[in-house]
C-alpha cells in the first residue's frame, strides 16, 4: 500500500511502485476528470498539480508522489483561482471537445497561483499543452480574462 | 456545369431542400436516400431479412416527439439527439431549433445522443454525424418537432384548463392562459401532450421573431468541459469489467501466430487472460496499466506480409512508393468534369504552366484515445459504449460481431473527445469489435482502450493524393483553359461506393471541381488508385487536400500570367456576387490586399489569398506569413465565411478557428510517412501537430448571405491551407508543390 494525498484527502493505494499517478487517478480513484492523450509528455492531457507545480500525471510514478499535496480537476473551484478560471473558460467559451481543457486549467491554474497577472509571453511559456481543436487563443484570452 | 452526378429523382422526398445541399459527393451521398443502402454496401454479409427490415420501416424520420423530447414532471427538458457531440457545438445548436419552436429556452436542455432507431435517420433517410451536415440538414425537421410539440402541450393544457387553446399562450415552458392568470409548466401535461396525436403543418416562427435562433448562446457543455465533469466513452466503467489492452500487428493484415512467452505474460500482477484478436493481441486484467503493461511485455510472433506491391501493405510498403505508383499511373481516367474544348485550346496555346502537386497521409490525432466498453447482460443483450459517428451501422457490425439481431444491441454513443472524421467505421481502425470478441470470451463486461501508439498505428489517414494541373494562358495573360488529372482513392468511394455507383469518387475530386472561376474550357480528370491502407473521411475529406492543389496551382497561373492573385480572382469572379463579396469582405477584414513582401516587425512577410466552396459553405481566406531559421511561420489568418444562414455565431466562430487551427498544422506539419510497411510516427513526439507556439490569431468574419445554409465545421479548412502556401510564394517566390512545409528549407 502506498499512502498519497488527493484533494486533501488521504488515499492507500494498492498498486505497482512504478504505476503512473495518471492511472491510480483514472482507474484505481475513479477520478477520471484527468485524461490520459499520449502518455509520454507530450500533450498536457494528464496535468495536476503537485504541490502547486503544472505535472504531467503520466511521468510520475506513484513510488515518487511520496508526501506531495495532488490536485486535480475535481478540485478546480475550491480556491479563488480555479473559481476564476472556469468562469473565465466559461465566459470565453474554451471549449470545444473539451477533452485537453482539464489539463489547461490546471496548468492555467499553475501559472496564475505563481504570476496573478501574466504576459502573452508568460502565457506561451507556461501553457505548452495540445489542443486538436486549436482552442490556443481563447486560452490565452480566458487566462487573461481570469487574471484581470 | 458538370452534372456527370445528376441528383437521383429519389431527392425530392427529402426533408431538406435539395439545394441545401451543393457538394457535389454529398449530392448523390443524400440522392440515393436509403440507410440500408450503405448498410448493404459495408455489410455485403449481412443478412437480407436484416435489410429488408430496415428499409420496411415506416416510421418518418423527426416527427415521433416522444422520442425526441423527454419532459419531466419537474419541467426539465433532455432532448434525444440524432447527432453526437465531438466539440462541433451541434447539442447547443439543436436545443436551439428545438427551443426556439418549443418555446423553451436552450440553456434547459440536457442533450444526449439518441440511441439507434428509425427516428433519428434525419440527413435523407440515413443519420450520421460529419459531412458538416447536421445542423443544416435537420434544421427544419428540429424547428418543426419543436412546433409540433409546442402545439401538443397548448391542446394538453387546454383540456386541463378547460379554455380553447386558441386562448393561451406560452412562455418558456409554461402554458399561460392570460385571461384567468393559470399557468400550467409543460411538465405538468407532459403525458397527456405527447400521447396527443401531432398535428400537420403547424407553422413555424417568422424568423424576423427569432430569440434564439441566430444568437450565440453559450455552448450547453462549456462548464462540465471546464471541470473535468464531461464524461467520454474512456471514462466510463463497469461492474465486474476487466480492462484490456491490445498490440496490433505490426503489418496491416497479417495475424498472430504464436507467443514466446505466454506464461510468463500471464503471472504478471492483475493479468485475467492472454487473447487472440483478428490482427491483434490482448490483454486483460483488472486495471488497464497492468493489461497495457503485460501485453507489450508479449512477445508474438506475426505472420509475414506480401514480400512487395502495392495491393497490401508489403513489407515493403512506403508512403513514397505509393506517391510515384500515384505519378506514374497511365490508366484511363474518367471525366469528373467538362466544358468547353480545353484540348483545342491547348493545342493553339503558346504558353503553358504546367505542376503536379501532393499531400500526404494524415492521421486525426483526435485527443481522446479510441475505446469501448462491452458487457453481455443476462437478458441476452448486448450493450455497447464506444466513440461513433454513425450508430445504427455500429449497431449492425457489433450484432454481427457478437452473433445477434441488430435490436439485441444497446448502443451508447458518449461525447467524443474530439474526432474530425475520425469515428466512422473503418473496419480494423475501430476497437468495439475488440471488446465484443473479449466480452463474449471472458464472460465478463470488457473495456478495450487503445494507447496513443496503437491508435496511430490503426488510425484510418486522410489519403495520400496526387494532382497533375495544366492551364493554358491567353494573350492576356489569364488562364485559357485548364486540365486536371487526379490520381487516387476517396473515402466515399471506398465505404459507400454501391450508394453511388458511379465512376468517379466525390471525396477524390472535391475542390478541383465545381470552381467558380470563369474559366470556359477545362477538362478535370480522375483515375482510381486502390491505397492498400485504411483511409478515412478527415475533416473537409477531398478539400482538406484538393483545395490547396487548385488554389496554390491559381497563384502559380496568376504569376506566370503577371497577375497579382487577388486580382486575378475578382477578374474570374466578376459574375459571382457571393464570391466577390466574400474575396472584399477578407480584403477588408486585413485592412486591404497588399501581398508583399513587405517590412514587419521581425522580418519580412507576405500575404497569400485562397477561396473555397466545401459543403455547401463559401469561404475567402488570407494568411500573412514569416521566415524564422528556414521555416515558415503563420502570423495571421483572416477569414470571411458565408454559410448561407446561420443557427449559432458563437459556435461558427468557434468551429471557424479550430478549422483554421487544423489547417495551419497539416500546412506546416503533418504527415503520416510509411516505410518498410510500417508507420514512422507511434506518438505526438512523431506526428507534430500544431502547439500554442505556432498559432496564429485568427480573425473571423461571418457573411449572411441568405443562399441555403452550408456546413460549418470543416468548411473553414481548405482555404487555410492555400493561403498559407500562397503567402509563402509571396514571399519567397516558390510554390510549394507538396506538403508539410516543414519538409522545404527556405532560405531566410
Ligand atoms: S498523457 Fe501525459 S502528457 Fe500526454
Ligand atoms: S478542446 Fe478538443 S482537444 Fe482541446
Amino acid at each position: 500500500m502506498i499512502r498519497i494525498n488527493i484533494n486533501g484527502r488521504d488515499y492507500d493505494v494498492a498498486a505497482e511502485p512504478d504505476t503512473p499517478l495518471l492511472w491510480v487517478l483514472r482507474d484505481t480513484l475513479g477520478l477520471t476528470g484527468t485524461k490520459y492523450g499520449c502518455g509520454i509528455a507530450q500533450c498536457g492531457a494528464c496535468t495536476v498539480l503537485v504541490d502547486g507545480e503544472a505535472t504531467r500525471s503520466c511521468q510520475l510514478a506513484l513510488e515518487n508522489v511520496g508526501s506531495a499535496h495532488i490536485r486535480t480537476i475535481e478540485a478546480i473551484e475550491q480556491d479563488e483561482v480555479g473559481r476564476k478560471l472556469v468562469e473565465a473558460w466559461v465566459e470565453v467559451q474554451v471549449p470545444q471537445c473539451g477533452y485537453c481543457q482539464s489539463g489547461q486549467i490546471m496548468a492555467a491554474a499553475a501559472l496564475l497561483s505563481q504570476n496573478p497577472h501574466p504576459t502573452d509571453a508568460d502565457i506561451a511559456d507556461a501553457m505548452t499543452n495540445l489542443c486538436r481543436c486549436g482552442t490556443y487563443n481563447r486560452i490565452a484570452a480566458a487566462i487573461h480574462h481570469a487574471a484581470a | 456545369m458538370n452534372m456527370l452526378l445528376r441528383p437521383s429523382p429519389s431527392q425530392s422526398a427529402l426533408p431538406l431542400k435539395s439545394e441545401g445541399i451543393t457538394n457535389l459527393s454529398r449530392r448523390r451521398f443524400l440522392g440515393a436516400g436509403a440507410g440500408a443502402l450503405v448498410l448493404g454496401a459495408l455489410l455485403p454479409a449481412l443478412p437480407h431479412r436484416a435489410l429488408a427490415q430496415a428499409t420496411a420501416n415506416t416510421v418518418k424520420p423527426g416527427t415521433r416527439i416522444p422520442a425526441f423530447l423527454i419532459v419531466g414532471r419537474d419541467n426539465s427538458f433532455k432532448l434525444l439527439s440524432p447527432f453526437v457531440e465531438g466539440g462541433q457545438g451541434v447539442s447547443t445548436g439543436q436545443a436551439q431549433m428545438v427551443g426556439e419552436e418549443l418555446d423553451v429556452e436552450p440553456s434547459r436542455f440536457v442533450v444526449e445522443c439518441a440511441p439507434p432507431g428509425p427516428d433519428y435517420a434525419v440527413i435523407g433517410g440515413l443519420r450520421l454525424t460529419g459531412g458538416s451536415f447536421s445542423t443544416r440538414s435537420s434544421y427544419e425537421v428540429m424547428r418543426r418537432l419543436g412546433a409540433t410539440a409546442r402545439e401538443m402541450f397548448l391542446r394538453a393544457a387546454a383540456a386541463r384548463l378547460d379554455v380553447p387553446a386558441s386562448e393561451l399562450t406560452t412562455e418558456n415552458g409554461v402554458v399561460i392562459h392570460a385571461a384567468s392568470g393559470r399557468h400550467v409548466p409543460y411538465g405538468e401535461v407532459a403525458e397527456a401532450a405527447l400521447a396527443l396525436t401531432p398535428a400537420e403543418n403547424v407553422p413555424l416562427r417568422d424568423p424576423k421573431t427569432f430569440r434564439y435562433i441566430r444568437q450565440p448562446l453559450p455552448r450547453l457543455d462549456a462548464r462540465d468541459k471546464s471541470t473535468g465533469k464531461a464524461v467520454y466513452a474512456i471514462d466510463q466503467k463497469l461492474d465486474g469489467m476487466l480492462y484490456a489492452a491490445v498490440q496490433h500487428a505490426p503489418h496491416l493484415g497479417t495475424e498472430p501466430v504464436s507467443f514466446a512467452n505466454e506464461a510468463a505474460v500471464r503471472a504478471m500482477p492483475g493479468v485475467h487472460g492472454v487473447h487472440r484478436l483478428p490482427g491483434a493481441v490482448a490483454v486483460t486484467a483488472d486495471s488497464w496499466f497492468r493489461a497495457r503493461k503485460a501485453v507489450e511485455t508479449l512477445d508474438v510472433t506475426w505472420t509475414r506480409p506480401e514480400a512487395t506491391g502495392l495491393k497490401t501493405v508489403a513489407a515493403d510498403y512506403s508512403s513514397e512508393a505509393m506517391l510515384a505508383a500515384l505519378k506514374e499511373s497511365k490508366a484511363a481516367a474518367v471525366s469528373a468534369e467538362k466544358a468547353g474544348d480545353a484540348a483545342a485550346v491547348f493545342a493553339a496555346a503558346t504558353r503553358i504552366v504546367e505542376a503536379e502537386y501532393a499531400a500526404p497521409y494524415l492521421a486525426h490525432a483526435q485527443l481522446e484515445p479510441p475505446s469501448a466498453m462491452a458487457r453481455f447482460n443476462p437478458d441476452g443483450t448486448l450493450e455497447l459504449w464506444t466513440p461513433n459517428q454513425m450508430p445504427e451501422l455500429f449497431q449492425s457490425i457489433a450484432a454481427k460481431t457478437a452473433g445477434l439481431s441488430p435490436e439485441k444491441v444497446i448502443l451508447h454513443s458518449p461525447i467524443l473527445g474530439g474526432f474530425f472524421g475520425r469515428h466512422f467505421f473503418y473496419g480494423a481502425a475501430s476497437p468495439f469489435p475488440q471488446a465484443i470478441l473479449l466480452a463474449k470470451e471472458t464472460g465478463r463486461p470488457v473495456k478495450v482502450l487503445w494507447s496513443r501508439e496503437e491508435e496511430f498505428r490503426m488510425d484510418a489517414l486522410r489519403p495520400l493524393s496526387f494532382t497533375r494541373f495544366r492551364a493554358a494562358l491567353g494573350a492576356d495573360g489569364r488562364p485559357a483553359a485548364l486540365e486536371a488529372r487526379t490520381v487516387g482513392e476517396g473515402p466515399t468511394g471506398r465505404y459507400f461506393g454501391a450508394l453511388f455507383g458511379g465512376p468517379v469518387d466525390g471525396s477524390a475530386v472535391e475542390g478541383l471541381v465545381e470552381k467558380p472561376y470563369a474559366i470556359a474550357d477545362r477538362s478535370l480528370d480522375y483515375v482510381k488508385l486502390l491505397h492498400p491502407v485504411t483511409i478515412a473521411f478527415w475533416r473537409s475529406v477531398g478539400h482538406s487536400m484538393n483545395d490547396y492543389f487548385y488554389e496554390g496551382f491559381f497563384d502559380e497561373v496568376a504569376d506566370a500570367g503577371g497577375h497579382d492573385p487577388f486580382q486575378l480572382r475578382l477578374d474570374l469572379l466578376k459574375d459571382r456576387r457571393r464570391h466577390l463579396k466574400l474575396l472584399q469582405t477578407v480584403a477588408d477584414l486585413s485592412g486591404g490586399w497588399k501581398r508583399g513582401p513587405f517590412d514587419a516587425e521581425g522580418g519580412r512577410r507576405a500575404r497569400g489569398v485562397a477561396m473555397a466552396s466545401p459543403f455547401g459553405s463559401e469561404t475567402a481566406t488570407i494568411a500573412e506569413v514569416s521566415l524564422a531559421d528556414g521555416q515558415v511561420r503563420v502570423h495571421d489568418i483572416w477569414i470571411a465565411f458565408d454559410p448561407g444562414s446561420i443557427v449559432n455565431p458563437g459556435i461558427i466562430r468557434s468551429q471557424v478557428e479550430s478549422a483554421a487551427a487544423l489547417g495551419v498544422s497539416t500546412a506546416l506539419f503533418e504527415e503520416m510517412v510509411y516505410a518498410d510497411g510500417v508507420r514512422q510516427a507511434s506518438n505526438f513526439d512523431g506526428y507534430t501537430i500544431l502547439g500554442r507556439d505556432h498559432m496564429p490569431r485568427i480573425h473571423v468574419e461571418i457573411v449572411e448571405s441568405g443562399e441555403p445554409m452550408g456546413g460549418v465545421g470543416e468548411p473553414g479548412l481548405p482555404g487555410v491551407v492555400a493561403a498559407v502556401v500562397n503567402a509563402v510564394a509571396a514571399l519567397t517566390g516558390r510554390h510549394i508543390r507538396t506538403l508539410p512545409l516543414s519538409r522545404t528549407k527556405f532560405n531566410a
